[in-house]
């Protein structure tokens, strides 16, 4: 578990930082964050980076801000950012709770919010964040400027919109209605493991009925994704066990699950349809305040 | 300090650890040291064809590549057990493969370079071309051959006695039962690591990082390399755990050894995690069909047990003893007036087998409890009743289970009284309020239940083991022992053992284990025999130095001995403290060789005593869990974890309920989350810690613990058990139990680990 050599490049500005990843990207060159997931698969040797690009020197990329009514995620802000509410009311408050989700404390000291997206793990709750709030993702390289919506930026297991010589340098996320209610459920085989399944869900209530909502499922298919049939099952009807069972329902018939040695898509299905349910109760018990 | 055996007194260890000056393999070092790197086998099953290390010998910084035919003088790896046994002989494992492969990680080459990462680079250059064979993947598969004309199959061993087939003819009802144990194995924290280094100037060989048998596998080292005993020697630094399966001699042992003394530079290996979840021992994996015989009262008439035992690729250093283990005390706590088993001991594509910590027993006493509660719910009695009706009483002791086959070692219980650490521990838990307790939130929907699990150990194996004590003219002690620690407390049991029966201060007495070079026998630390074997060597000793010493302090203080005493190393005339006395470092200085008052005593305040026993002691102990399942998720919460344990006499009850609370967990990780699967082509599935999942503190209850000391062992004079194996021998059988219970299903489970997605398919099944 000792990594193949390869060429330490510590960028000083996200100019230098895509220069040099512009230069190296043909030979394997990719940038080093947090390097939670890249480092140990480096050490197996199933990652060969013939160039690292250290992003940990650049200031302004460790950046979390609100700001006209956005937050701002850096590509060096830590999930360990988020152990305390970063913006007031439900969205804070729910990536909080979803942090407490990833890994273990030392990782979560190290690890990113952009690093987790660029890796896209089917498992990760930031991919799942991102897909189900819309968030969008700025990406920069020598070429200029370009942002993806959270949704299409994740395509499939570890592969993402991202080009090869494109540095994540933020991911925004428009900040809801002060009513908007949030739940997450996640079920992992222990603390900290990888979720077999994972909900997340929001939804606002008039009337005393539920609209705006949104139910994204991760870890259970190769990427995270709403699932339009289960927020239908949601919107104009009153928050309840009718409305939730019928949206969890929802989940059960439109996923298709991954399947590996230890885990088939039935259970994986039965997971999320739970999972569903769950968030959406809490979602409601949450902000009944 | 008087009276130090028996006390909880802090561990003598822990100063280096916990301020970071511990010494563990990879911390150690010599000069010039070369590193090396093992090329493994990525097939199952395969032919080798050819192995070309031309481009790894070209690259800058590699000193060399040995493949098989670079040690054409070095045999497989050599038998400790059943050495005797011929039959096993063919199945040993090469050092590095010769013509095959047989499982992933078999070791297929060696790279030797300057650093661990040049070593990586060479190893990933050496090309082998592999033909491909069909794979043993289930010990249920047909049989195949291991080599040509020679089956996998490697033993059908019996275990027997009484009249079996007149029992169930006879029975009122008989349960029958299909189980599986699962995979698992001990992973210590630390990952194994050998140095071996040649020491020109002495012409001694040492192998550094050394652990749990130093002596047994220094003779298995000198056999297959070739040294004199006095050429050769192993050292123990700390030891990050061992479990059974550390310390074993493995290929890279003898690699480093080979290397060391051909390049005439130290050669230093440290295992990565990876590697170690492919190619140190695992074990566990058995297949069971067994059946029981009862009367209409639930006595329990005759057990019957035939079972598959999954050893792996190959034999190793243990032999067959874990099937052995698995039959011999099979019968538990229970008078069971016939049995009889049979172990078929097969090999398959897997990592090899061997003992992990309670080896055999964890899986018998699951088969053997599963047994238990299977009975009860066909006679609709209560699965505490049952038991305690069959429960080996203690007028019966000492009781033999004698078996017919001569080389069947019989289990002749010294002592012991079940039913009232059955007592103990049901009013330890409140079973008469938890049990209605139990039912009313189950009848209130939720899905709890608990489970029971008894079970006997045995340790102590013999047949000997010494000591050497010497006090210094500082009236510092040194105890020389052959033991060996793994992180159990050795340093600190030994010195209250010695600081007893010497009466000096325990934190004075500096305890030396794990160098061959310093005592030339040793027992180590397996089986759960440390404390009682070289304890009670120990305790011999110090008794006889104890004996010098008064014998020298009476001449001086003019007084008889048997009216001297010693406490806090001081020798005083019994009741006088302020009287005469004299120090045993003021002894030590009398007695030196040179000393002119000396007279005929022999030089030297220092003894060497053995303790020798032909017994065996018996500990045994219950374990009652309280379990939770999730109906949805099928996660499986453990609410509670009682393990009461008999240990004879604790020389630290605080070590002891270390050893119970580690092993209970471990055997938690082999009933909920632990398990080394394989896919349909031999491929190992769990080689990271991301797939294989030990417990956390996150997922499991603050153990209780109920240690008792009911019944010493009459077999030795400090009366102690074995304790290293009591936290984990029942955890599967009771937590198996416990979800039993829980979901209201007797029998539900029929197989170990229990993950979520397996509870998910028994509810599903319970629903149907």
């Amino acid at each position: 578990m000792k990594p193949a050599a390869f060429e330490y490049h510590a960028a000083r500005s996200v100019e230098e930082a895509v220069a040099t990843l512009a230069e190296v990207a043909p030979d394997q060159g990719r940038i080093l964050a947090g390097g939670q997931s890249l480092v140990p698969t480096m050490a197996f040797r199933l990652a060969t980076p013939e160039h690292l690009v250290d992003i940990n020197g650049i200031e302004e990329l460790g950046r979390l801000a609100v700001e006209d009514g956005v937050l701002s995620i850096g590509a060096c802000v830590r999930h360990a950012a988020f152990h305390r509410p970063v913006t007031d009311g439900g969205l804070g408050a729910i990536l909080t709770f979803m942090a407490g989700h990833i890994g273990h404390y030392p990782i979560r000291q190290r690890g990113t919010f952009c690093g987790s997206l660029a890796q896209a793990d089917p498992s990760s709750e930031w991919c799942l964040a991102a897909v189900t709030l819309d968030a969008t993702i700025t990406a920069q390289s020598t070429r200029g400027r370009r942002t993806i919506a959270g949704a299409d930026f994740i395509q499939g297991i570890m592969t993402t919109a991202l080009e090869d010589d494109e540095l994540l340098v933020e991911t925004r996320i428009a900040l809801p209605a002060a009513d908007t209610r949030f739940g997450f459920a996640e079920f992992s085989r222990r603390a900290g493991d990888f979720a077999l399944a994972m909900a997340l869900v929001s939804f606002r209530l008039s009337g005393g009925v539920m609209h705006d909502a949104r139910l994204g499922i991760g870890g259970a298919e190769d990427h995270p994704r709403r699932i339009p049939q289960a927020e239908a099952a949601l919107d104009g009807q009153p928050p309840g066990s009718q409305a939730f069972e019928a949206a969890a329902a929802a989940v059960a018939a439109a996923l298709d699950p991954m399947e590996d040695a230890g885990t088939s898509a039935q259970y994986r299905r039965e997971l999320a349809q739970c999972l569903a349910r769950r968030a959406l109760e809490s979602a409601a018990e949450s902000a009944a305040a | 300090m008087d009276k130090v055996l028996g006390q909880s007194v802090p561990r003598l260890e822990d100063p280096p650890l916990i301020t970071g000056r511990g010494r563990f393999a990879a911390d150690i070092n010599f000069p010039h040291q070369l590193h090396m790197r093992v090329v493994r086998s990525p097939h199952a099953h395969a032919e080798i064809r050819s192995i070309d290390t031309q481009e790894a010998l070209a690259l800058p910084g590699i000193h060399g590549v040995w493949t098989a035919s670079d040690i054409p003088d070095i045999g497989p790896v050599d038998l400790r057990a059943d050495r005797a046994a011929e039959v096993l002989k063919p199945y040993r494992q090469p050092v590095l493969a010769k013509g095959r492969v047989r499982y992933v990680g078999d070791p297929v080459a060696a790279v030797f370079a300057e650093d661990p990462y040049l070593a990586e680079d060479g190893a990933e250059l050496v090309a082998v071309d592999y033909a491909e064979l069909p794979a043993i993947v289930s010990v249920d598969d047909p049989l195949g051959e291991f080599a040509p004309g020679v089956g996998t199959e490697v033993a059908i061993i019996p275990y027997s006695y009484g009249d079996t087939e007149a029992a169930f003819a006879a029975a009122h009802a008989v349960v029958e039962l299909d189980l599986l144990t699962g995979r698992h194995s001990g992973v210590p924290m630390e990952t194994r690591g050998a140095i071996g280094r040649y020491d020109a100037a002495k012409d001694i060989l040492e192998l550094h990082g050394a652990a749990k048998v130093l002596h047994r596998n220094k003779e298995t080292l000198i056999r297959m390399l070739g040294r004199k005993p006095s050429g050769l020697h192993l050292y123990e630094s700390h030891v990050g755990g061992g479990f059974g399966i550390r310390g074993e001699v493995y290929p890279e042992d003898v690699l480093v050894l080979a290397a060391a003394q051909r390049f005439g530079r130290p050669v230093k290996w440290i295992e990565d995690r990876h590697e170690h979840l492919m190619c140190a021992n695992q074990g566990r994996q058995q297949h069971h069909w067994a059946r029981m015989a009862v009367d209409a009262e639930g006595r329990i008439l005759a057990m019957e047990d035939t079972f598959h035992h999954d050893q792996g690729a190959y034999i190793r250093t243990h032999g067959v003893v874990v099937p052995n283990l698995t039959m011999c005390l099979f019968t538990g706590l229970y008078r069971v007036p016939a049995y009889r088993a049979r172990a078929h001991v097969r090999l398959t594509n897997k990592t090899p087998c061997a003992t992990y910590r309670a080896p055999g027993r964890y899986e018998a006493s699951f088969v053997r409890e599963r047994l238990m509660d299977a009975a009860a719910a066909k006679l609709g009695m209560d699965p505490i009743e049952i038991r305690r009706r069959n429960l080996i009483t203690k007028a019966e002791m000492p009781y033999t289970i004698a078996f017919d086959e001569p080389e069947a070692k019989d289990g002749e219980i010294d002592s012991g009284d079940y039913a009232l650490l059955l007592d103990k521990t049901l009013a330890h838990v409140g079973w008469d309020s938890l049990g209605p307790e139990l039912a009313r939130r189950r009848a209130q929907g939720e899905l709890v239940g608990a489970g029971i699990g008894m079970f006997l150990e045995e340790g102590g194996l013999g047949p000997s083991d010494g000591a050497r004590i010497a006090v210094d003219t500082e009236g510092d002690v040194e105890v020389i022992t052959g033991g060996a620690s793994l992180g159990q407390g050795f340093e600190t049991s030994m010195a209250q053992i010695c600081a007893e029966a010497l009466g000096v201060d325990y934190r004075r007495i500096r305890v030396i284990h794990g160098q061959t070079d310093r005592i030339p026998y040793g027992i180590g630390a397996h089986a759960a025999r440390t404390t009682v074997m070289t304890g009670n060597a120990v305790h011999a000793t110090a008794l006889a130095v104890r004996a010098k010493a008064l014998d020298v302090a009476s001449e001086i203080l003019q007084t008889p001995g048997d009216e001297l005493v010693i406490a806090d190393g001081t020798v005083t005339r019994r009741g006088r403290a302020t009287g005469p006395s004299i120090t045993l470092g003021e002894i030590a200085a009398f007695l030196a060789p040179a000393s002119k008052n000396r007279g005929a005593h022999a030089p030297g305040l220092n003894a060497e005593e053995f303790f020798n026993t032909t017994e065996t002691v018996f500990p045994y102990g219950i374990h009652f869990a309280v379990v939770r399942i999730d109906e949805e998720t099928g996660h499986v919460a453990v609410e509670r974890f009682v393990v009461a344990y008999d240990v004879g006499r604790a020389v630290n009850p605080m070590l002891v309920e270390g050893q119970l609370v580690g092993g209970c967990i471990q055997g938690l990780g082999g009933a909920l989350y632990e398990e080394f699967a394989y896919d349909p082509h031999g491929q190992p599935l769990a080689v990271t810690f991301a797939d294989y999942l030990m417990p956390t503190a996150a997922e499991v209850p603050d153990v209780e613990v109920l240690l008792t000391e009911d019944a010493p062992s009459p077999h030795n004079p400090l009366g102690i058990k074995s304790a290293g194996e009591g936290g984990i021998n029942g955890v599967g059988a009771a937590i198996a139990g416990a979800i039993d219970a829980a979901i209201s299903t007797p029998g539900a489970v029929t197989q170990l680990p229990v993950s979520p997605q397996r509870m998910r398919e028994l509810l599903r099944d319970r629903q149907a």
